[in-house]
């Protein structure tokens, strides 16, 4: 909301010594935000004065156009005294008018520098100006002609036009609507500054309704429970809205159209209430207000054909459906350029069907905006009659006889509160009489008793329901500023829950091991899923959809963290880095098709069932854990060379991370895109697979801009942080000597080296301290198809130093079982 | 051997082994000076043959001098054993300066480590850390929160709506959470006060992205739900936090606004942390005004705690939230918050893995 200063200060008597600093600050103090002072002239530097025209010479141009060479005194302005040339594209004035000159050197809105200039064969110093070209409205079409006693040739135009107003910009919170009106702000202003007179525009005399008003009858009076039409014959439509008016309603923000329609919306403005005008001429019999019949159709007055709801509110007459009430009028009985008699529509419109009807049609303007947030219920009279005078006053017309008034205004509920209630939740000492007072100041009718008070709102304020309502009435004029900075007792905390200190563990755990976290938008689309190559049956393709995604490209929310880490790789890589090694933790979501979920009420809790039915309709969101590593994973320097990274980090990661949570994790063969079909591996703990990790598909790698070999993994954290050991048992080791047994050994090349380390262990028996695989060896020696494994053996016993013999037998025993299980030989 | 003959083999021993300048050296010497075939070991081979009274004395002679020279030998051995180690030490020494950068640095999210810094300065105060969905039901995101489906304000958060599992036309009941508030809600709805959480989390709204708006950021709230809790309580609670996050002196101030879930409602301020709005004027952080918006907060809504269980004639409770982003952005002066969400090691890795 655009508010002019000096509008505001017609209806109250600030003190001389406030500055417009302190103004705004005191009303963003009681909830009216300041969201911008602007100055009218913003975008203008002078000299910009008054000119009188003295010659007008009008010149045909080849180009069909007329232009008007013209001479205008500007006083001294220019300082020489002597007339100014300047040609001017515009006829709509003539020698001895008084015009807004601007002056070379001078700059108009949109960084317009003014020059003197060869055109048309003339030098024109200086431009005669319009208003759009001042910023003051979008009227282009002629040049401002000023009153013959605006001032002298050679007067500064600023003053003139108005252009030193001040104009306050305000953000105005859903509970404050009566702030989106010249009444409501000035009202505001009086309460931030003691003694000063407020004189509520609204309150006028209006004369009593009448039987020989325009009939109207009102069919759902809940939808519209006021409806007021006066009308205005004989006005002049060819009457120009004054500058004044013009001026203020394109200030806040408005633009003007004529002086009839401005005329309304400058009342909208005043006082909140928007106003409709209808071409009396244009109307057939009674004014109806009903609700629509689904599927009726209407063309509202921006041309828009629209179908309409049983929810809609329409004011129809014989004709049929003239406008959609409180939102917007219909276009054939719209005022025009030629209407004469007018009748006046102020009415009063629930707000909840105001609101509904304009989201539904996708209607946003001044008036709905208004409506749906809740007008003041009971000035329709005072506003129908203050446009009345206007259009009397401004446009010449008469005051038909007849009032019609359909309706009373709803009565405000009253709310009670307790006396102590204010500063029980403010935790400020507010007492008994400051409540009271406070809520009288607002406007609220107070009717205290010894327990409590009984508090009727006043009719601008449909928001104050609830007695907290009241308290923050009652708190913003004491002052936020005086809440007290009190710390709650301490409550006793359980402190960080198991999963999110293994998080934190995670995390660290990957950064130690020279990964960097990423955070990337969950959002894909099947491009995304064809990068990673997945099969069209793939379960990661069946997605939670969105009904209105920023890109319909990628319109659903995603399945797998490896299209955000994999795109970012990419993006490190192409911005030069030799490597990169990329992880991110996050939600993925997968559908669960249970239908939608339900809407409850809001008056109790849902009972268990309902909320279950509430929790069941989410679709499963397992938070997930994506890694990938690209190019370069050790540098190469003066200890040698490098190392690029491969399939085994990535497998060897998930297992660092199963050591540091105390979980065995075990890989298997496996084949999944993105990955490798070779070179992947499930990740396992017992029978729960975890996820898949091992070397991306080179279509992959060369599709996306990954370097060939990178890598990638991806598991299910909830699932390995629930594996997790929670009390580590103590171990016990025994400090006899170790005796050491090396093997190799033998097999089938397809024989899974975690095979034979497990034949290993089952045949060395207790004595068997730990089993590595140290070496893997294929060629010639070996044979086609076959590899040779190397593993280290360390016996141990708890309670002696064990002989040769003992570890040579425990040794033969686990070759021997390795031998029977896999067919293993030694070397 | 004559008695002069065993002195000067001595002194030549002695001399000899003096003059060796390394252990090679002192190898030989010791072969020729005090070996098997050396003139000492000789003339000790030779006192067997001599007469008993003579034999005593040449006894005592050659034993002395071969004392004497094992004791020199034994000693030059030690002074040249620690100036070869001396000199490998010396050979041995490298350029310290050399890169070292085998395996580069890892390095977590800004945007989790301060979430985490955030949790520990409530966690510290006997808060927990509550979490939630982030594909959450409408009734949560909205009506729990007395976000009626026609109030106004639903209209301020600009949802994702997920289509609806059956098809067209049919609303799914479930979004993207605009806010962290539902967390707030599932909390209430399965726990008895006194409640104090706070709640870290990710959130959509529907805005294009640019410099200073994401479809997708991160938000943290808290709710305190207790006998006799006042804005007081929150105003102390936000001080705290401020303090705990920006410095020592570090306060907050509150305008009066408009959330739906609150009521009072108050707009919170953090004092700017770099100027303290001693010298706002030319203060680039706060632009000028002192201040530095931060978040909303304010009392919870009765109706709030109604539709979740909790007990409002009984029980009171404050909620705040703010934007986790936009804290990270201007407390670490960073100017655009894509850099967040793009991925570039160069970025993340200047902030370590705490923040």
């Amino acid at each position: 909301m655009k508010a002019p200063l000096s509008w505001i200060k017609e209806y109250v008597d600030l003190p001389a010594e406030v500055t417009t600093e302190q103004l705004t600050d005191r009303l963003t103090d009681l909830g009216l935000k300041l969201e911008a002072i602007h100055s009218a002239a913003d975008g203008i530097t002078g000299p910009l004065v008054v000119g009188k025209v003295l010659t007008m010479d009008p010149e045909p141009q080849k180009n069909g156009k007329t232009i008007n060479w013209c001479t205008v005194d500007v006083g001294d302005a220019n300082g020489t005294g002597e007339p100014q040339g300047i040609v001017c594209g515009a006829h709509n004035f003539a020698p001895g008018d008084l015009v807004v000159v601007i002056l070379p050197g001078g700059v108009l809105p949109g960084n317009f520098e003014i020059s003197a200039r060869k055109t048309y064969g003339h030098l024109s110093a200086g431009m005669i100006c319009s208003a759009r070209e001042l910023g003051l409205g979008e009227d282009h079409d002629g040049i401002i002609v000023l009153p013959a006693d605006a001032g002298a040739p050679g007067t500064d135009a600023f003053d003139v036009l108005g252009l030193r107003e001040e104009v306050i910009e305000f953000e105005i919170n859903p509970d404050r609507a009566y702030g989106l009106s010249l009444r409501g702000i000035a009202r505001e202003a009086a309460l931030g500054f003691d003694g000063t007179t407020y004189r509520d525009p609204a309150l006028r005399a209006t004369p009593a309704a009448d039987a020989a008003g325009y009939p109207v009858v009102v069919d759902d009076a809940a939808g519209c429970p006021v409806f007021v039409a006066r009308t205005v014959t004989g006005f002049d439509p060819a009457a120009l809205t004054p500058a004044w008016l013009a001026e203020r309603i394109t200030h806040a923000g408005m633009r003007p159209i004529s002086l009839a329609v401005d005329i309304t919306n400058y009342v909208m403005l005043e006082t909140g209430r928007p106003i409709h005008g209808y071409d009396l001429d244009k109307l057939q019999g009674t004014i109806r207000v009903r609700r629509a019949s689904e599927g009726e159709r209407m063309t509202t007055l921006d041309g828009a054909e629209r179908t309409l709801s049983a929810e809609d509110l329409v004011v129809t007459d014989d004709s049929g459906i003239i406008g959609l009430g409180g939102v917007m009028g219909g276009e054939t009985t719209e005022m025009s350029d030629v209407t004469t008699n007018i009748l006046v529509e102020a009415a009063h419109w629930d707000a909840t069907s105001m609101f509904r009807t304009g989201k539904r049609h996708k209607i946003s303007s001044e008036a709905g905006k208004r409506n749906e947030r809740g007008v003041d219920p009971t000035i329709c009279e005072a506003a129908a009659d203050r446009v009345v005078e206007l259009l009397v006053e401004l446009g010449g017309g008469t005051v038909a006889p007849g009032v019609t008034v359909v309706g009373t205004p709803p009565a405000a509920p009253s709310v009670r509160i307790d006396y102590d209630l204010p500063a029980r939740i403010s935790g400020i000492a507010i007492d008994s009489e400051t409540v009271v007072a406070d809520l009288q100041a607002i406007g609220a009718s107070v009717d205290a008793d010894a327990d409590g008070i009984t508090v009727t709102p006043p009719p601008w304020r449909p928001d104050i329901t609830d007695p907290f309502d009241l308290v923050e009435e009652v708190v913003r004029i004491v002052g936020y500023d005086q809440v007290p900075s009190v710390l709650p007792r301490e409550a006793a905390g359980r402190g960080l829950t198991r999963p999110q200190r293994l998080r934190r563990r995670i995390g660290r755990t990957l950064a130690g091991a020279g990964c960097v976290e990423v955070v990337s938008f969950p959002f894909v689309g099947p491009a995304s899923f064809d990068a990673l190559g997945l099969p069209a049956d793939d379960v990661r393709r069946k997605t939670v959809l969105l009904a209105n995604p920023l890109s319909a490209e990628e319109p659903a929310y995603t399945t797998t963290l490896l299209p955000g880490v994999l795109k970012a790789a990419a993006r490190n890589i192409g911005r030069g880095a030799p490597g990169v090694a990329l992880f991110e933790t996050g939600t993925v979501a997968f559908p669960v098709d249970r239908g939608p979920a339900p809407i409850y009420g809001v008056d109790r809790r849902p009972d268990v069932a309902e909320l279950d039915k509430l929790y069941e309709a989410l679709p499963r969101q397992p938070l997930h854990l994506a890694v990938v590593l690209a190019g370069e994973r050790e540098r190469a320097g003066w200890w040698g060379s490098g190392r690029e990274a491969g399939w085994s980090d990535a497998i060897g990661l998930v297992r660092r991370l199963g050591e540091e949570l105390g979980v065995t994790v075990e890989p298997r063969r496996a084949v999944l895109m993105p990955w490798h079909p070779g070179r992947c591996a499930e990740l396992t703990v017992g029978e729960v697979v975890l996820g898949h990790a091992g070397e991306l598909h080179p279509q992959v790698c060369a599709g996306l801009g990954l370097p060939a070999r990178s890598a990638a993994l991806e598991i299910d954290l909830d699932q390995l942080m629930d594996l997790a050991t929670v009390v580590v048992p103590g171990p016990s080791f025994s400090s006899f000597p170790v005796a050491k047994e090396d093997v190799a050994l033998v097999v089938d090349a397809d024989v899974p080296s975690a095979s034979v380390e497990a034949a290993l262990r089952e045949g060395a028996g207790d004595l068997l301290e730990s089993v590595r695989l140290f070496d893997v060896y294929t060629g010639e020696q070996i044979g086609e198809g076959r590899k040779s494994l190397a593993f280290a053996l360390r016996f141990r016993a708890t309670d002696r130093t064990l002989t040769e013999g003992e570890a040579g037998a425990a040794r033969d025993a686990a070759v021997a079982r390795a031998a029977e299980v896999v067919g293993a030989v030694q070397r | 051997m004559q008695p002069e003959e065993v002195d000067a083999a001595r002194d030549a021993a002695l001399a000899a082994i003096a003059a060796a300048t390394d252990l090679d050296d002192l190898k030989r010497v010791r072969t020729e000076h005090a070996g098997d075939r050396s003139p000492l070991a000789l003339a000790n081979r030779e006192i067997g043959a001599l007469p008993p009274q003579a034999r005593k004395e040449a006894g005592q002679r050659v034993g002395q001098a071969r004392g004497a020279v094992n004791q020199a030998l034994a000693a030059r051995q030690e002074v040249l054993d620690a100036e070869q180690a001396e000199r490998i030490l010396v050979e041995e020494t490298v350029d310290v300066t050399l890169t070292t950068d085998r395996v580069p640095a890892g390095a977590r999210h800004p945007i989790t480590t301060g979430s985490e810094l955030i949790a520990d300065i409530f966690v510290a105060m006997g808060w927990e850390v509550a979490e939630g969905p982030v594909i959450e039901a409408e009734w949560l995101n909205f009506d729990a929160l007395n976000l009626g489906p026609d109030h106004p304000a639903r209209t301020m958060q600009d949802t994702f709506w997920t289509a609806s599992p059956d098809g067209a036309g049919v609303e799914s009941g479930v979004v993207l959470r605009t806010h962290t508030s539902p967390v707030q809600a599932r909390t209430m709805l399965t726990r008895t006060p006194p409640i104090y959480v706070v709640c870290p989390g990710r959130v959509f709204r529907t805005d294009e992205y640019d410099a200073t708006h994401s479809p997708m950021f991160h938000q943290v709230e808290g709710l305190a739900i207790d006998e006799g809790i006042s804005m007081a309580h929150l105003k102390g609670t936000l001080d705290h936090f401020a303090s705990q996050l920006f410095g020592e002196g570090i306060t907050t101030r509150f305008r009066p606004s408009y959330f739906p879930f609150t009521e009072p409602s108050a707009e919170v301020d953090l004092r700017c942390f770099v100027c303290k709005g001693e010298d706002a004027a030319t203060c680039r952080t706060c632009r000028g005004e002192g201040w530095i918006e931060w978040g909303g907060c304010g009392v919870v809504n009765p109706r709030v705690l109604t539709a979740c269980g909790v007990d409002a004639d009984r029980y009171t409770g404050f909620a705040f939230g703010m934007g986790i982003d936009r804290t990270l952005m201007f407390r670490h002066g960073l100017s655009d918050l894509r850099a967040l969400f793009e991925g570039d090691i160069r970025f993340t890795t200047a902030f370590g893995t705490e923040l």
